[in-house]
């Protein structure tokens, strides 16, 4: 089916409006990886914002700085080459040009640093160091294993219950792939990860036998899920939604295989997940969140 | 000091270095000429079709992955294709694992350090030979021998159910450890490795003797060709390095085989501590690549505008700098595997600074062009295409830099487009520069120039249409060492493709361009590229007599 795609109008269309996308700064509605997409996935938390509005600040720089040094290049093959300069000239020092050549990449790099560190901090310093009460905080704990992700809920209390999510494979028997639910291949899971909307989530994530990492593009987040060790990401979302993420650390035979998928849900509509899952932890709630109308089911339609 | 040469043939006449009497000399089709040679240029020789053969095996493996990412789904290792030839999802890892290895490891620094290094680091600098032939002798043949352990490792079992090690050129334990991969492949990578690395530290240890000791009088180290220095600069960093290589890969196999804990977490140990290790040694590896490059594409810049390389001292410092910095910033490799937010600042801060003198080398290469006579000869436009190929790389590397957008596009294909911006379209380049610029030097007969420019122009677009679109694929969050993929990554890979089909052309011209002047046989000229190509070597044959300077050159 996609053999032929290439020659399709739709892919030059959905290059060319990635492309439009990337240029409006990702004012799209897409929530998954686009096909011919030349930007970031759209971010959907103030943190991921931030991140590509840094990344195309950085962009901007880079590019006008390789078409300057392609524009010299060109110049100095136009200008200087044997025809046109058939003596070259002799000298091999100039002591303000290379003073200029040497700042002026060090006042860019202060420029980008300027706005790197900050970013770095918001990320990594937990609520962006905001003061949020222990009860506020809705804590999951993410163990990566060989190869599915699971995830504890309620932990050291007497509602905890863990599920497991696993990849849906089209033709599987147990875990069939479908479509018509809204089912992206590679990306959607059995048991997705649910989070409350609008609320600190604080993930701790380690692993059980080798190293994965859990990573989520919308939110900007990527951490290493290692043995022994135990990490920590956090996330607000205010836009309830269906968002997919990627084993993104060398894990073995199957590490394309356990990708995550993180609903987000109302407060209400969570509770009561919450709940299904708790009594039914190996379906994870599923027949429940299947009930709900799938949230912004018009972002997935877009986005195939 | 030239005494120090011994020769195999053992011949003491003291012809000078025009005379062009080799009847002494032994045959090219002797075995023992090859086998025990002590001499410099032939162990050179021997390391460029060492280079070339694991190239192509690095390439054909490249080519697979290619296919399988060709289209969304399994196409090769599905475990049926071709007979189930391909093998399973696991094999693909190994594939990949083996690519990066291989062209790390048997192809790039072979090729740059032991074959051009080898070829040219005497001639430039004046010595008759490198100052422990014999021990050049041994570094060659350590390597057919850790590349034979590697290939074994692809057929002796890996993890349960499979063969081959799967876990990445990193080698990241407890993937790499018991855990990961019980069977017996993981050690013999750790034993390849080990001949490895002793290779190169044997090597680097020659380059250092030598350039220090053997130059011709009068050739301080501030009037030395910048090949030269950049041989030095990587032979520090390879002494520096691999040693801690070596320990790192020696904690894996007594964790693997005695007991050890020093990565296990059930006995107190911390898989992150390998990484530590390994990146400590591979992030100047990348430098220890890219080096050697640097020097040769100085040389051709000069020769071809028929101007002096702008700035000498400061691209020699530059060189020296970028070293230095390249041990302090090892860490920005590990952004994402839980370090502390202070530490990262730091791995940030430091990374950004290598834009500096790599920035200065650039512009430099330019300034030195500037107010040249440019002939646009072959080497010349792998020369120039480095140039832009590299900026582009180089860019990149400084986004990366910044750990706030690198927890977005670590171990995604922005990092693989980043680094064979830098290495396969970097170093790759530089390499198919130093082959065309020495080829009649090496080989004392003409290239074909039409097949060469085809031969750039090829590899240009085609590694070019290769990695271009996968900054898109890893800003779209396409993971790396990914065997099957969502479908919504299918455009960029389609395009990826076909930019291998380009470049699988540019190699097939490579090689009749090499075939086609091996059969004519066009004499060389001693010096092909006239007074803009100023450097010792040039003062000699094409090919140079079996041995040199046997009257030291003067340099004033």
């Amino acid at each position: 089916m996609r053999r032929e795609a290439w020659k399709s109008w739709g892919a030059w269309k959905n290059w060319a409006l990635g492309a439009a996308a990337s240029l409006l700064g990702g004012g799209s509605a897409w929530a998954t990886p686009v096909n011919g997409g030349i930007d970031f996935q759209r971010p959907v938390t103030e943190t991921a914002k931030r991140v590509q509005a840094f990344h195309t600040e950085v962009l901007i720089i880079i590019t006008v700085i390789t078409i300057f040094v392609t524009a010299l290049l060109l110049w100095v093959m136009i200008r200087y080459n044997k025809k046109a300069n058939p003596v070259p000239k002799k000298f091999s020092h100039n002591t303000m040009v290379e003073i200029i050549w040497t700042v002026a990449p060090v006042l860019i790099l202060v420029w980008i640093a300027k706005g790197s560190f900050p970013l770095l901090y918001e990320q990594d310093v937990m609520f962006n160091g905001e003061q949020v009460e222990e009860s506020e905080v809705v804590d999951i704990k993410v163990y990566g294993n060989m190869w599915y992700w699971d995830y504890t809920y309620n932990q050291n209390t007497d509602k905890e219950f863990i599920i497991e999510s696993r990849m849906l494979k089209a033709g599987d028997e147990a875990r069939p792939l479908k479509p018509e639910r809204g089912d992206i291949g590679q990306l959607s899971v059995d048991n997705p990860m649910v989070a409350p909307v609008g609320r600190y989530v604080r993930l701790k994530i380690s692993a059980k036998d080798v190293i994965h990492a859990w990573a989520m593009p919308q939110f900007a987040l990527k951490v290493d899920a290692v043995p022994g060790r135990l990490n920590q990401l956090w996330f607000k979302v205010d836009e309830p939604g269906i968002y997919y993420g990627q084993c993104s650390e060398l894990c073995g035979k199957d590490h394309s295989n356990m990708p995550i998928e993180l609903r987000i849900l109302p407060q209400a509509q969570y509770d009561q997940w919450l709940a299904a899952a708790q009594a039914d932890p190996t379906n994870g709630g599923r027949a429940y969140l299947d009930s709900l109308p799938r949230p912004s089911a018009t972002q997935v339609a877009a986005a195939q | 000091m030239a005494n120090e040469a011994k020769h195999a043939a053992g011949h003491d006449h003291s012809h000078d270095h025009a005379h062009d009497d080799h009847s002494h000399d032994p045959k090219w089709y002797s075995p023992a000429r090859w086998l025990f040679s002590t001499n410099h240029k032939d162990i050179g020789t021997l390391y460029l079709i060492f280079a070339i053969c694991a190239g192509i095996v690095g390439f054909v493996f490249s080519g697979f992955m290619r296919a399988e990412l060709a289209e969304p789904g399994l196409q090769l290792f599905n475990g049926t294709a071709f007979g189930g030839f391909f093998g399973t999802e696991h094999n693909y890892n190994v594939i990949t694992t083996m690519h990066g290895l291989i062209m790390i490891f048997f192809m790039v620094m072979p090729a740059l350090i032991g074959g051009f290094g080898n070829w040219f680091v005497p001639l430039m600098i004046g010595a008759p030979d490198m100052a422990m032939p014999r021990m050049n002798n041994i570094s060659f043949w350590l390597l057919p021998v850790s590349f034979f352990l590697l290939v074994m490792s692809m057929f002796v079992p890996g993890p349960p159910g499979g063969n081959g090690f799967g876990g990445g050129w990193v080698l990241y334990p407890p993937l790499s450890s018991t855990t990961g991969h019980p069977g017996l492949a993981m050690d013999l990578v750790i034993f390849s490795l080990h001949l490895a690395g002793m290779s190169s530290i044997l090597g680097a240890i020659n380059f250092i003797v030598t350039i220090l000791n053997m130059r011709a009088p009068g050739m301080t180290l501030h009037k030395m060709p910048l090949f030269a220095w950049s041989v030095l600069v990587t032979a520090f960093l390879l002494v520096l390095a691999l040693p801690v290589l070596a320990g790192a890969l020696t904690m894996l196999l007594t964790d693997r085989n005695f007991g050890s804990k020093f990565f296990e977490v059930s006995g107190g140990g911390d898989p992150v501590m390998f990484q530590h290790l390994f990146w400590f040694f591979g992030h100047p590896e990348v430098y220890i690549m890219i080096l050697p490059g640097f020097g040769i594409v100085s040389h051709v810049i000069s020769t071809f505008s028929r101007k002096p390389v702008f700035g000498y001292l400061a691209m020699a410092y530059a060189m020296v700098a970028i070293g230095f910095i390249g041990f302090v910033v090892w860490a920005h490799h590990m952004y994402t595997v839980g370090m502390d937010v202070n530490l990262k600042a730091y791995f940030v801060a430091a990374t950004m600074v290598i834009a500096v003198p790599t920035g200065v080398k650039i512009f430099s290469w330019i300034a030195t062009m500037w107010g040249g006579s440019i002939e646009f000869k072959v080497p010349m436009l792998w020369a120039i295409g480095f140039i832009f190929l590299f900026t582009v790389g180089g860019v990149t590397g400084v986004v990366l830099a910044n750990a706030g957008v690198d927890h977005s596009l670590h171990d995604t294909y922005y990092v693989v487009a980043h680094f064979h911006y830098v290495l396969s379209l970097g170093a790759v380049f530089t390499l198919f520069c130093g082959w065309y610029y020495w080829f009649e030097k090496m080989f004392g007969i003409k290239y074909n120039g039409f097949i060469g420019g085809l031969h750039f122009w090829l590899m240009f677009i085609g590694s070019n249409l290769i990695f271009f679109p996968q900054h898109f694929l890893g800003l779209q969050g396409m993971p790396r060492r990914y065997v099957n993929y969502a479908d919504a990554f299918y455009e960029w890979h389609h395009w990826s493709t076909i930019g291998y089909w380009v470049a699988a052309a540019a190699t097939i011209v490579f090689f009749i361009g090499l075939l086609e002047a091996f059969v004519r046989r066009r004499k060389g000229e001693a010096n092909p590229w006239g007074e803009g190509a100023t450097t010792l070597e040039w003062t000699l044959p094409s090919p140079p007599p079996f041995h040199q300077y046997n009257d030291l050159p003067r340099v004033r």
